[in-house]
């Protein structure tokens, strides 16, 4: 059998991948795209948890769902703010979008 | 070695792999078809674990709607950096650093925790996961609070997102 050791290296392992991604990337879509891979890896660890403890209790799945919406929303608004950007300003590169910048 | 060790390998390689592909394709068009494969990936993962609803809301929620709507936004604002020009900040060594560094602070919590070789118990007989799950989220019990809010926030931000990428001209 597997044990709980993998599911919870592999996600560790995922979640370095987007930590990564997200640190150094400069368009901003693709660091959306690395917070989606950080997202999923709590997601592997949120259901490996689930199955292997008390399968009767159903906290780890619930959780694992209520995730899916939080990224869904964050998906949109991360992506409509991208658009609105580009649209004022023609870039997309996140070092360029410094008009907050105090 | 089993045979469920050797699917979980090759799930998990090929998972790995394409999130690293994600990462580092200088094209975003094709990152966002490899984070289309590093999501099915984690879908098998939920199928491994027995979890088959998130399985199949992993397919239709991640790869039907975020990574669709992730596509459309790359082509939307393709024109800015084609493929040309460094797609990685002159400071990538130090998110690359800071990643292991991460991933070596999680193996060394990990180490140290007694539960960590535990193995699959088997599921009892006559426990149906999904209805449970539909119980448990509607339940005043257990989880209908945060079945709520989480729709409220979908919501806010549905309308957020249309506000903010509404086009005033």
């Amino acid at each position: 059998m597997v044990p709980l050791s993998w599911y919870l290296i592999f996600a560790a392992l995922l979640f370095s991948i987007g930590l990564f991604g997200v640190l150094s990337r400069r368009n901003a879509v693709a660091i959306l795209l690395g917070i989606e891979l950080m997202l999923n890896s709590v997601n592997i660890n949120l259901a490996a948890f689930w199955r292997y403890g008390d399968v009767t209790q159903m906290a780890g799945q619930v959780f694992a769902i209520i995730v899916f919406a939080v990224a869904a929303a964050e998906v949109s608004v991360g992506l409509a703010l991208v658009i609105s950007v580009y649209r004022r300003r023609n870039t997309v590169v996140a070092d360029d979008i410094n008009m907050m910048k105090w | 070695m089993t045979g469920a060790q050797i699917i979980f390998i090759v799930v998990a390689l090929f998972t790995l792999g394409s999130g690293l592909m994600v990462v580092t394709t200088r094209n975003l068009v094709h990152a966002a078809l490899w984070l289309v494969s590093t999501l099915f990936g984690v879908a098998v993962t939920f199928a491994l674990l027995n979890a088959s609803f998130l399985a199949v809301v992993q397919v239709v929620v991640y790869i039907g709607a975020i990574a669709i709507l992730f596509i459309f936004a790359v082509m939307l604002t393709r024109k800015d950096m084609r493929d040309q020009g460094p797609q990685h900040n002159s400071g990538w060594w130090v998110g690359a650093l800071i990643a292991v560094l991460v991933f070596a602070g999680l193996l060394f919590l990990l180490q140290g925790w007694s539960g960590l070789y535990k193995t699959q118990a088997a599921i009892p007989a006559g426990f149906d996961a999904i209805s449970e799950l539909g119980n448990a989220l509607v339940s005043p019990d257990a989880f209908v609070l945060p079945f709520e809010v989480a729709s409220v926030l979908l919501v806010a931000a549905l309308v957020g997102a249309v506000y903010v990428a509404f086009n005033r001209k």
